[in-house]
């Protein structure tokens, strides 16, 4: 029998709720319900940051605290976590070291990006990394705007406030809170509401495979980085929601010396760091992925599964040569990652079926990747173009070449001219360099939209691949790219 | 009187610090709602241009939670919330103006009712193409204001006899502002038809002054309270008042309180932004690069009404200087319609506007020449004997920004970077780096003359405690710490005893908005007028128990004292009280010295200027178009900074907003009209990772010549236009390609135009 409320952990007692509308955002609930304003709504699409809460789990027995956009996730996503907000922060009139940190060095002047920006220092202070510098303090800073500060104080207060381990309320009572934690998690199935309107996150994937069969029509979410948005700007109101967060099975991320195998719904903050070891373009790619809040919520299900041709994901596994893995009540089927995009915004997935992992061969020693992400703003922006390319060289010539692009169709693809073009030559060849540029002409018909023109999104995407065939060719990356590409340091 | 500084100049931080960081500072959509608070959404107009037939609200009436649904027909007042002219509907009549127009008001039990109900709608427009760019507008030759002018000398003869000569067109984009904190306001019905609106506006006055109009009712039954803002660089100037307005309708209609929050992306499409423009110059000069002859159109677009369109481009046109004598020069300027939100105030007024144009010319002078473009700055500058500005005003004082510059110059390292640079450029075939200094000089006054005044209501109570009102705003800007700052010293208390109040019409009345940088300058000189009131009466008091001249009362550490008579301000209060004394004075002050006038384009529209430069270096990836700033460094004139800490945000702030507008910032516009950027998913203001870790913000020492608080000078908009160092320093880079090539960037220089400009004057391969 499924647990027919939803439970969280809240300022140390457990919330159960039951009667709330499926698409109730945790944003909606602090501000409308339990009148907690100190958490702010300034773009109710996870862009702004000034929404971030931490929610606290446990993670394979250790505790997690990770910062979250609350505008567009569904309060039921709570459930078995602690929610953490701006105001828990103080010990009565003693501030939170980060929050002393901000007053400071003077880093809130309007103060309404604030509470989010301290609850990102926050989730930072908890995540026990020891050293701490400017890199780092950026990537948990991309996910929060501040329109009024410049950041410069505000970087020098994550630098001081984050400096040391965490020492704070939250650290001391650590182990009550994992008490607390462990009590919650029955591993039970959730579904609160009737037929008519539910919301329900099976534990199990035999259980989602059955209630994704009885109710096609429902709407599956992981996530909600995308979904959300449905909710808050396209004011969809769905009546049954089935959620796969829950699902052990889809959780799972394995590998061994031949494949990664990531669950559905792994977070893309989980999969970075497994993706991120195997090579450093992929890893740079993913610490540019939305935000370290988006990061921490949405899933790599949910970027296949949205099917939208600007993911960023799809192309670097199509690449990588990724295998998708469906299932439809009983039935397993798995196919190449490219063939499951159709046409735009229409994917190769039945009614009532479902993604359960992405299974992604582990490149060899002879394989080389690059991958380009362009777009206007560096940190936490959509791509206009990505490339993603993985080689198999063999002497100095090309045996196998994967090229795939988002942003310049309607689907992500392959670009099977300019590999053609490549296949059998001598990588380091300028010429081919050009001719394999040349030939994407042939593959991709990009659009003009707001993010870019179709001749830019052409012009990049060829400089990209003159850039990767000359840096794979030997040409050192510092002269090719700003910031030069690590070391390689995969196996 | 006071001559012991407790708090003015101290670096302390701002008044709400310790609430922003925990949550607890209010705005607006924190209040507790009354009992049965009602909330609104607005209908929005389908189309920018054509006459409305129907509204299509049958549906939003019948829609669950629907209270109301308001209609122009509705206002029982006048149909009117434009600032100057009559020129702008509270919600649409007979013709739309604009994509997303309010055409009507919905009123429903709880937001998302509402939102929901208002897109049941189905309104009809009989459509007409939009003017939409400023090529469309120009074509129909359409204006929200008449046209404007004013220089010096005969140009057309002074350019052609100049031994050099260049020309060109240059576009330069608008901005939205992105406050984090949207457009709201909460409306609460009293009695008698008094209506208190909470508002998060810059302009509580022209919130209450519109809100009467609109309900037919005398002005002194509307209240408008603003505690503090979520931002606003402008865009809550004039354009808060529609929301505020619509709320009190709906409040007015319901008798009940009523909210209004906009979406994000309603607020940014339906809330105007920076004007964006077309300078069209031409330049005569010499070969060492000095100036003789300038011809500049701004063609601004401005929307669909008047606005603050007036000012803004005069202010674009009193900057197109910058910091420059142009001995010949005619600056003109056209206030274009078009078919879109009214364009509005925004950080700098319009000012940054000309002042890049100027730099435009600067810059294509020195490509031309093959000179560093730092020289033809410094020669330029404005200095002993050329020191009239085209509108006639004198700059007294340049020698500020010629040691600004020499200094920055010197601790930048320009020359040695200048040198690595072109070294690294040499041999580096995809990454080019660029380098450049620009000087801002910013005039500080509202150059409408009238809005240059303030007022304060200064409260001392039987505890010494007091308390402190101002017309003046806080959008974050510190105003209310500083001007506490100077309360505190002018009584010699410690600033604790001050408390900082929401600002309200009810106690200071007929206010000018808090902008053009003044709000410190106007109402911190009010607040010391009130404060000196009633020192002079507790000074007169003491005298009197004493037996000595009130001129000898010294007000500090908390206390009164002559000589070795000593009493605390606390016992000062209560026996001046039983003394019948009143302890309670409004302060006044109005900008002295200003001669503006407009229809012959000479005078004195500015108190004084602000000085700064700033030198920014960037490094562009010329194969995409990818660039970051490596590199800050600035120095800017605040005069005697009231508090450092609260000027060093400000400029750091500015800075990069104004790095923002001119980078990533890009309003992109469709055929219809519509803007597609109207959200942070799609329009890129700044993150934490766009600043360089090496960005260093100096103070320039030295103290206003002008008689403004303790010698202090504006900052809030003046560092926005250090920024123009930026796309200078994208342009070097870029003319690294093709020495002696006019650069063709134009503004924002988002990766794609970088490169669109690096493809069309170096087309080749690169490597
Ligand atoms: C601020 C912001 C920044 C972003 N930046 C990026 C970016 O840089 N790059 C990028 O690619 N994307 C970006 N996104 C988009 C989004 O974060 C990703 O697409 C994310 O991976 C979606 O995952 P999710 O778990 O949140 O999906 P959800 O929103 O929960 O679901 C998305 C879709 O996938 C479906 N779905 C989910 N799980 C499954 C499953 N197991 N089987 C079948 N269908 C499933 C859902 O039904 C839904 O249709 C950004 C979004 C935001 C809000
Ligand atoms: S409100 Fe902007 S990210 Fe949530
Ligand atoms: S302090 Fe105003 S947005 Fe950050």
């Amino acid at each position: 029998m499924p647990r027919r409320e939803l439970r969280f952990l809240r300022r140390g007692r457990v919330i159960s709720l039951s009667g709330f509308a499926p698409t109730t955002t945790v944003l909606d609930w602090l501000r409308l319900d339990e009148r907690s304003t100190g958490t702010k709504e300034g773009c109710a699409e996870g862009d702004c940051g000034a929404c971030t809460i931490v929610v606290a789990r446990l993670r394979d027995g250790q505790l997690v605290h990770e910062p979250i956009n609350a505008c567009i996730a569904l309060l039921a996503s709570l459930d078995g976590a602690e929610l953490i907000t701006v105001e828990d922060l103080a010990d009565g009139d003693t501030l939170h070291p980060v929050q002393e940190a901000m007053v400071k060095h003077h880093g809130a002047q309007c103060g309404f990006c604030t509470p989010g920006i301290v609850m990102s220092l926050f989730a930072l202070h908890h995540a026990h990394e020891g050293e701490i510098d400017r890199a780092r303090v950026e990537t948990a800073l991309a996910g929060n705007l501040c329109r009024c500060t410049g950041y410069k104080p505000i970087i020098a207060a994550a630098l001081e406030g984050c400096a040391r381990p965490a020492d704070d309320v939250f650290a001391r009572s650590a182990s009550t809170r994992m008490a607390a934690l462990a009590e919650l998690d029955d591993g039970r199935s959730l579904f609160v509401g009737d037929e008519d309107r539910f919301f329900a996150a099976p534990a199990t994937v035999d259980g989602l495979a059955e209630l994704v069969l009885r109710y096609p029509d429902a709407q599956l979410v992981a996530g909600a980085t995308d979904v959300g948005l449905w909710m808050t700007k396209g004011l969809r109101r769905f009546d049954r929601m089935i959620s796969v967060q829950r699902v052990t099975e889809l959780t799972h991320l394995e590998t061994d010396d031949e494949e990664i195998r990531i669950g559905a719904a792994v977070s893309l903050a989980a999969a970075a760091s497994v993706l991120g070891d195997l090579d450093d373009d992929l890893a740079t790619m993913l610490a540019r992925f939305g935000s370290q809040q988006i990061r921490a919520a949405g899933t790599v299900g949910g970027n296949i599964g949205n099917g939208s041709p600007i993911g960023d994901l799809a192309p670097c596994l199509i690449a990588l040569g990724a295998i998708l893995e469906l299932r439809r009540g009983d039935r397993i089927r798995t196919l190449p990652l490219e063939d499951f995009f159709l046409a735009y915004r229409k994917q190769d997935r039945e009614p009532g079926e479902f993604i359960t992992r992405i299974i992604v061969p582990r490149p060899g020693p002879q394989d080389l990747i690059r991958v380009t992400k362009i777009s206007k703003r560096r940190d936490e922006d959509i791509s206009a173009m990505l490339m993603a390319l993985r080689l198999t060289v063999d002497e100095g010539r090309i045996a196998t070449a994967r090229l795939a692009f988002g942003g310049m169709a309607g689907i992500p693809c392959r670009a099977p001219a300019a590999e053609d073009v490549l296949k059998g030559h001598v990588l380091a060849d300028a010429a081919l360099w050009r001719r394999a540029a040349a030939a994407l002409a042939e593959d991709l018909q990009p659009l003009s939209d707001l993010r870019a023109s179709a001749d830019y999104r052409m012009q990049v995407a060829q400089n990209a691949v003159i850039k990767a065939l000359a840096e794979m060719a030997g040409i050192p990356s510092h002269i090719t790219r700003i910031v030069p590409r690590r070391e390689v340091h995969h196996v | 009187m006071s001559d012991t500084l407790r708090h003015v100049s101290r670096a302390l931080p701002h008044d709400s610090a310790r609430k922003h960081v925990a949550g607890t500072a209010a705005y607006v959509d924190d209040l507790p709602e009354p009992h049965g608070t009602l909330h609104l959404a607005i209908g929005l107009s389908p189309a920018a241009r054509g006459r409305l037939i129907d509204l299509g609200i049958d549906a939003v009436r019948a829609a669950p939670g629907v209270v109301a649904v308001l209609t122009a027909d509705d206002i029982p007042g006048r149909n009117d919330i434009a600032p100057s002219l009559n020129d702008e509907p509270l919600l649409a009549t007979d013709r739309v103006l604009y994509f997303g127009q309010p055409i009507f008001l919905v009123v429903a039990t709880t937001r998302d009712a509402a939102r929901l109900a208002a897109r049941l709608a189905r309104p009809v427009v009989e459509k007409e193409t939009p003017s939409v760019t400023i090529e469309d507008a120009l074509a129909r030759g359409e204006t929200v204001l008449p046209d404007y002018a004013f220089g010096r000398g005969n140009v057309a003869p002074a350019l052609a006899d100049a031994p050099l000569r260049a020309q060109g067109q240059f576009r330069i984009g608008g901005q939205e502002h992105f406050y984090l904190e949207g457009q709201v306001a909460l409306a609460i019905p009293g009695e008698d038809g008094e209506m208190l609106v909470h508002s998060s506006t810059q302009h509580p006055t022209e919130v209450q002054h519109v809100v009467a109009r609109i309900l037919g009712v005398p002005q002194a039954l509307v209240t408008c309270e603003t505690r503090r803002m979520g931002g606003a660089f402008g865009g809550k100037e004039s354009q808060a008042t529609q929301w505020a307005a619509l709320a009190a309708l709906a409040a007015h209609a319901t008798r009940r309180a009523c909210k209004l929050r906009l979406d994000r992306d309603d607020d940014m499409q339906i809330t105007g932004k920076r004007h964006d423009m077309r300078a069209d110059w031409d330049i005569g000069f010499d070969s060492d690069g000095l100036i003789h002859a300038i011809d500049l159109q701004l063609n601004a677009r401005c929307g669909c009404s008047a606005d603050l369109s007036q000012g803004v481009v005069d202010r674009a046109m009193f900057h197109a200087d910058n910091a420059y004598f142009l001995p010949v020069v005619d600056i003109r300027s056209k206030r274009l319609k078009t078919d879109s939100v009214s364009n509005t105030a925004f950080r700098g007024f319009g000012g940054p506007q000309g002042m890049l144009a100027m730099e435009r010319m600067i810059d294509a002078v020195a490509w031309s020449l093959g000179k560093d473009p730092l020289d033809v700055r410094k020669a330029n500058l404005y200095r002993p004997g050329h020191d009239e500005t085209p509108y006639g005003m004198r700059v007294t004082d340049a020698d500020t920004i010629h040691a600004i510059i020499a200094t920055l110059e010197e601790t930048a390292h320009y020359r040695e970077r200048r040198a690595e640079i072109a070294a690294f450029n040499a041999q580096s075939p995809v990454l080019k780096k660029g380098l450049a200094l620009t000087p801002v000089k910013f005039g500080i006054s509202f150059t409408l003359k009238a809005l240059n005044q303030a007022g304060a209501l200064v409260n001392v109570y039987a505890d010494g405690s007091v308390r402190l009102n101002h017309g003046g705003t806080e959008m974050g800007q510190g105003l209310y710490q500083k001007i506490a700052q100077l309360v505190a010293d002018e009584f010699g208390i410690g600033i604790e005893r001050v408390r900082i109040t929401a600002t309200t019409t009810a106690k200071v009345p007929n206010t000018s908005p808090t902008a053009a940088s003044a709000g410190t300058d106007l109402n911190g000189m009010a607040a010391i007028v009130a404060c000196r009131e009633i020192k002079a009466r507790l000074a007169a008091y003491a005298a009197t128990l004493w037996e000595c001249d009130a001129d000898d009362i010294v007000f500090a550490e908390d206390a009164l004292s002559a000589g070795n008579r000593r009493m605390s301000f606390k016992d000062a209060a209560a026996s001046a009280i039983r003394e019948r004394i009143s302890l309670s004075s409004t302060g006044f002050y109005a900008t002295p010295d200003l001669t503006w006038e407009r229809d012959k384009g000479r005078g004195r529209p500015f108190y004084y200027f602000a000085y700064g430069a700033a030198c920014s270096e960037v490094i562009v990836d010329m194969l995409t178009g990818e660039n970051r700033v490596t590199r800050v460094d600035i120095l800017h004139d605040v005069g005697r900074s009231l508090n450092p800490a609260i000027d060093m945000g400000q400029i750091e702030g500015g800075f990069v907003q104004g790095m923002g507008w001119l980078t990533t910032e890009e309003l992109v516009y469709d055929s219809d009209g519509r803007l597609r950027t109207h959200a942070p998913s799609t329009y890129k203001i700044p993150v934490a990772s766009d600043v360089p870790e090496h960005f260093q913000v100096m103070l320039h020492p030295g103290a206003n010549r002008e008689a403004t608080v303790h010698r202090s000078k504006a900052v809030g908009e003046p560092p926005l236009m250090l920024a123009i160092s930026v796309f200078a320093a994208l342009c070097d880079a870029l003319h690294s390609l093709a020495p002696g090539k006019l650069v063709p960037l134009d503004a924002p220089a988002t990766p794609e135009a970088i490169l669109r400009a690096a493809r069309q004057i170096a087309p080749g391969d690169l490597f």
